[in-house]
């Protein structure tokens, strides 16, 4: 890996993206939306202050994974992967190259939909703003991250929208926004105590409620990183440069 | 084996599946010249060009690349690769699209302007990759191949769709570059691009049938030109099979 190349491939896919307005309104605004209309569907009711925090948590990551893995499953189709890998870029020049390109559009994502929820939709924070704004970023870049290690297992853009499902919806299902994760079978439990998903929505849930300090909040971030810096190292291990 | 081939390809076995698609292939390129790789679509060439490149996974043989085995790491900036379908990125410009490949080469900046006239895009250097007509697309691809100055150019099928003149143009600019000392080897479907090369490899069904210069091939043939020779080899060679049980391999250097 060297920093020049990996920077260079950001700075392409942010090239690529700059020249597409459409994915970079639908990336920046769509989340911040679907928030919006959650709050309006549970208007003059303690639900959205309930779940508002944890819709911070679930669109970004949603968007993020879906975008980053069909974007770089369109590298592998068209045959700029393969001519890359016949080049001297690094494997993880390729995928912390994307990771930091994506993770910037999560920032700036995160940064509007938290805006978004906390001045427009009224979200209550008890917590403080910013440290809200860390752990939404931390989960974008989940989303991204995760994103770029499944596409490596996608063959066609149908596999790759398969796998928002597969490996999302679980995510969405164990991580305590439809049921408290305390009231579940004990295998579900312990599964969604594991699953990193289930993390960010706990640490933003705890930043807007006050329930816990800034460390515990920390330290799930610090759980967030790991995943998030495991997903880059798989991705980058199942990189092949020679293929079938 | 003569070591100082820009190709030296032993007996190179590939397969997909239990079809296999290259059988103890054996073959080798010279240095600083235009090498045609001719056949029919199917006939393995893509996969040849693919193991030269380092990128094709293989089940047995070597391919010795400049001296060194194929896809090492210092090869990776002296030899430049055109796959078939062009893999630029459609959603940048041109010139984006060279100078960001350039940046992954360490080629200098200068080159992207270079490669440009060489290919005859400068015209269209601003414009999205993806608004480009099918030649120009190509071109773009061949443009990436050539930054950085490659000792070899390995190009698969890189005249597809190109008219005539620039067809012309292109085989007169990989002539120029052979006569600078590069390494050429270049795939093609077209027959009728024989000619223009320096030495000629004819392909079918996973094995080389002929390896010579393209008078060398008229020659022994007695063809008027290169499809026929073609034939002509095909028809040889499939008496030579019916004759005997190990005609067809023996030309190969024997089964083991």
């Amino acid at each position: 890996m060297t920093p020049h190349r990996t920077l260079a491939t950001t700075a392409r896919v942010l090239t690529q993206i700059r020249h597409d307005p459409r994915t970079i309104m639908l990336l920046l605004v769509v989340p911040s939306l679907l928030i919006g209309l959650v709050s309006w569907i549970f208007v003059d009711t303690p639900v959205f202050q309930k779940i508002g925090p944890a819709m911070i948590a679930l669109f970004p990551f949603i968007v993020m994974f879906l975008v980053t893995s069909i974007t770089t499953l369109r590298e592998r189709r068209t045959g700029t992967l393969e001519r890359l890998l016949a080049m001297p870029l690094g494997k993880g020049d390729f995928i912390v190259g994307y990771a930091l390109a994506f993770g910037l559009l999560g920032l700036v994502q995160s940064a509007i939909a938290v805006s978004f929820a906390v001045w427009v939709c009224g979200l209550d924070i008890t917590g403080s703003v910013w440290l809200l704004f860390a752990v939404a970023v931390a989960d974008a870049l989940l989303g991204t991250t995760l994103g770029l290690l499944a596409s490596a297992f996608a063959r066609t853009e149908f596999q790759a929208v398969q796998f928002m499902p597969a490996l999302v919806f679980p995510q969405v299902l164990l991580g305590g926004i439809f049921a408290p994760r305390s009231s579940m079978p004990d295998v579900l439990h312990v599964i969604g105590d594991w699953l990193p998903l289930s993390h960010a929505i706990d640490a933003l849930t705890a930043v807007a409620d006050g329930t816990h300090d800034d460390a515990w909040v920390w330290t799930r971030i610090g759980f967030l990183g790991a995943w998030i810096v495991g997903a880059v190292i798989v991705g980058a291990l199942t990189l092949r440069r020679r293929t079938a | 084996m003569d070591s100082d081939a820009a190709i030296a390809v032993d007996r190179l076995t590939v397969r997909r599946g239990k079809h296999e698609v290259l059988r103890e292939l054996t073959v080798s390129v010279p240095r600083g010249q235009v090498v045609g790789l001719l056949g029919p679509s199917g006939s393995g060439k893509t996969t040849l060009m693919r193991a030269v490149v380092g990128v094709q996974k293989i089940a047995a043989g070597d391919v010795t690349v400049l001296g060194m085995p194929a896809g090492s790491a210092p090869l990776r900036r002296r030899v430049g690769y055109v796959t078939q379908a062009p893999s630029v990125y459609d959603d940048l410009t041109v010139r984006e699209n060279l100078a960001y490949f350039a940046r992954v080469l360490d080629a200098p900046a200068t080159d992207v302007d270079r490669v440009l006239s060489e290919t005859g895009l400068t015209e269209q250097a601003g414009q999205l990759t993806g608004n480009l007509s099918g030649g120009q697309h190509n071109r773009v691809s061949l443009a990436a191949a050539l930054l950085g100055a490659p000792e070899l150019l390995v190009l698969d099928e890189p005249t597809v769709g190109l008219d005539p003149v620039l067809r012309y143009e292109l085989w007169a600019l990989f002539h120029r570059l052979a006569d600078a000392g590069t390494s050429l080897f270049v795939s093609s479907h077209v027959m009728d691009e024989a000619t223009r090369c320096d030495r000629l490899l004819l392909m079918r069904e996973g094995e080389i049938i002929a390896d010579d210069t393209p008078e060398g091939l008229l020659h022994t043939t007695g063809a008027p030109d290169a499809e026929a020779a073609f034939l002509e080899l095909i028809r040889k060679r499939e008496a030579g099979t019916s004759a005997g049980p190990h005609g067809r391999h023996a030309a190969e250097g024997g089964e083991r």
